[in-house]
């Protein structure tokens, strides 16, 4: 599957496209198929989304897994600072990771 | 230190409004974010994998407590309770919103600090020897100098839209703790057989992709023509860069394509120009600027002894601790590495403890340095016992200066976007490995350097031991280097062979670490035998 991803403009926070809205949480994104270009290209223009991008993840029973650690690590945080990832209380949230 | 005039101030409020009404414009879509992406730049405002970042420069690693105070406030009103020292004695805060930006900038004018010329195409924060005016071994403190050229660089037109970014460096001292040699443009300060001061000056380092250790280019610069022989410099890199591919714009390239002859003779003929424009600093002015940096008053008659009878500070005594140039005073290095921690992370209210300690044991200054630690230039040797109480209290009294643990890295993929491989677990992994400190001891003095990518912020080109994380189809992989220096004995680190993954590589350095122990001749550091024996004995240890 292909998701979107880029930074909140305000915030600089990671966000993930919900197909209507950007969330904060990669278990939101949606599979855009062939139209990424087109909603990154209206989001930006919309400053809804700065530096967005297309990504390409896994579907997984969880939610999406992106391919690419580096994604991975934005979806979740620093893998060495568990207690600022957005899942400060689950100790093997950094499993997914890597 | 030195402090803002009124022109200063009013340059740097002037800078944050300006800011402020960029980012308003962006945020309002007044302008597009390839419109606004060198703008925030040049005030230090990157976006990276999280967050937007906010680098502040530190010049020349030197600030006060006030300052560490406001750094203090800002990483817990605007970031998430820290701040990173990196490795251009620079402090970085990795949670910013762009909205709060300003804001930030005016609180840091407040206490006469900004974050410009801390990225893009600039000359970058100048560094210099984080024990000027304490060293004893300096000629003498190296920072008016770096001042005077920070002045005289700063906003200047023709180096704002450099074909890259330039780094200087100006030391004083024989033993070099700045990495000289792998700055586009280094100062030393030498006396000549009259007595006068001037530079040896050097030219055409750097790290990152292609690394090049710099040439010395001049015995001997008269001290008051620095400004015109740096503008030469600037001129030759900027008339002949190669502006169009990114990967050849730094002034090293072009240093290594001209060759060392050609490039000293074009930068002695823009040189002659420039002294007939008479550009050069007046005494005046040096005076002026070097007022700032009168060493404080100093009391006479102290003596020497420490109290050693508690052997935990003895242990920080002898490793931490290094000699002053006056009688009764010592430099003391706070260790931001302790094990199993983030090299050059520091919390708010450990920032705040270091504020404390400064204020009332070391005249008020505190210096960052290269390799991501702290140091209070100034201690009376009887305080130390009470500085070391403090700093243990806090959590800052790690004995491990230039030791296995002492571990520069950058922020890797943890933070970087960047990087390719995450650094900060590698470090924290090997200093794991190697906690105990009788272990640490003896292996002595073995500097590890940690990049994530090729762009070589964690210094890995100048490691004894370096690494350097790469992408191998999706996954981080490491290569390992070895016999690098950023000292005095200036060298370039080898890649041993193929690279390893996370666990691999921790066994890798452990395994170049005991075969050193075995190899080693009585009083050789770990690069001295590696000079002597050469890599083949490590690979055969690290592949074999």
């Amino acid at each position: 599957m292909r998701i979107l991803t880029g930074n909140d403009l305000k915030s600089g926070a990671v966000i993930w496209w919900t197909g209507h809205d950007w969330s904060l949480h990669v278990e939101d994104a949606v599979d855009v198929g062939e139209h990424g270009e087109a909603v990154l290209a209206a989001e930006d223009g919309a400053r809804r989304v700065n530096g967005g991008y297309i990504v390409d993840a896994e579907a997984t029973p969880e939610g999406p897994r992106p391919a690419h650690i580096k994604d991975r690590i934005r979806a979740l945080g620093p893998t060495v600072r568990p207690d600022l990832t957005l899942k400060p209380a689950d100790p093997t949230a950094g499993d997914w990771v890597i | 230190m030195y402090q803002y005039d009124k022109y200063d101030q009013g340059m740097v409020d002037a800078r944050v409004e300006e800011f402020r009404d960029q980012v308003r414009r962006r945020i309002a879509g007044d302008i597009n974010d390839d419109q606004f992406k060198p703008l925030r730049l040049k005030n230090g405002l990157y976006l990276q994998l999280h967050a937007y970042m906010l680098r502040v420069a530190i010049p020349y690693g030197t600030f006060n407590s006030v300052q560490m105070r406001k750094l203090a406030d800002i990483a817990r009103k605007y970031d998430r309770g820290y701040g990173h020292f990196t490795t251009r004695q620079n402090i970085q805060y990795n949670w910013i919103k762009l909205e709060e930006a300003p804001d930030i900038l005016a609180e840091l004018a407040t206490v006469e600090m900004h974050a410009i010329q801390t990225s893009g195409e600039s000359i970058r924060n100048i560094s210099a020897d984080q024990y000027a005016g304490a060293a004893a071994d300096e000629i003498c403190d190296p920072r008016p100098w770096a001042e005077l050229i920070r002045q005289a660089t700063t906003f200047h037109p023709e180096f704002s839209y450099l074909p890259r970014k330039f780094k200087i460096a100006v030391i004083s001292a024989p033993e070099d703790r700045a990495a000289l040699r792998w700055h586009d443009c280094a100062l030393r300060i030498v006396r000549n057989g009259k007595g006068e001061e001037g530079f040896e000056v050097y030219a055409g380092g750097g790290m990152g992709r292609t690394p090049f250790i710099a040439y010395k280019i001049r015995d001997f610069l008269p001290a008051q023509q620095i400004f015109s022989y740096l503008q030469a410099i600037l001129r030759v890199w900027n008339l002949h860069a190669r502006r169009d591919n990114i990967h050849k714009q730094r002034m090293k390239i072009l240093v290594h394509e001209l060759g060392e002859e050609e490039f000293r003779r074009q930068v002695e003929e823009e040189f002659q120009t420039f002294l007939a424009l008479a550009t050069d600093f007046p005494q005046a002015e040096y005076d002026r600027i070097a007022a700032y940096f009168t060493p404080p008053p100093f009391e006479t008659g102290l003596g020497d002894e420490i109290d050693r009878s508690d052997p935990d500070f003895a242990l920080w005594v002898d490793r931490q601790v290094v000699a002053h140039k006056v009688p009764g005073y010592a430099i003391a290095n706070i260790s931001l590495k302790p094990i199993g921690g983030i090299p050059g992370d520091i919390s708010a209210e450990q920032m705040d403890i270091v504020a404390d300690l400064a204020e009332r044991y070391s005249f008020d200054e505190i210096r960052a340095t290269h390799a991501q630690n702290l140091v209070l230039p100034h201690v009376r040797k009887a305080d130390l016992y009470a500085v070391w109480q403090a700093l243990d209290a806090a959590g800052l009294a790690s004995v491990n200066l230039d030791l296995v643990t002492d571990i520069i890295a950058c922020p890797g993929l943890d933070y970087c976007s960047l990087a390719n491989a995450r650094s900060i677990p590698l470090a924290q992994k090997i200093s794991e490995r190697f906690a105990n400190m009788e272990r640490q001891l003896d292996i002595g003095e073995l500097k590890i350097k940690i990049s994530g990518c090729i762009n070589a912020c964690g210094h890995h080109h100048a490691g004894q031991i370096g690494i350097l994380g790469v992408d191998r189809k999706g996954t981080e992989n490491y290569q390992l280097l070895l016999g690098g220096s950023g000292a005095e004995d200036t060298s370039q680190a080898k890649i041993t062979g193929p690279g390893f993954d996370e666990a691999g590589i921790v066994d890798a350095v452990e395994r170049t670490v005991e075969r050193y122990r075995e190899l080693r001749e009585p009083g050789e550091r770990f690069l001295d035998t590696y000079r002597r024996v050469g890599l083949d004995p490590f690979k055969e240890a690290i592949y074999g």
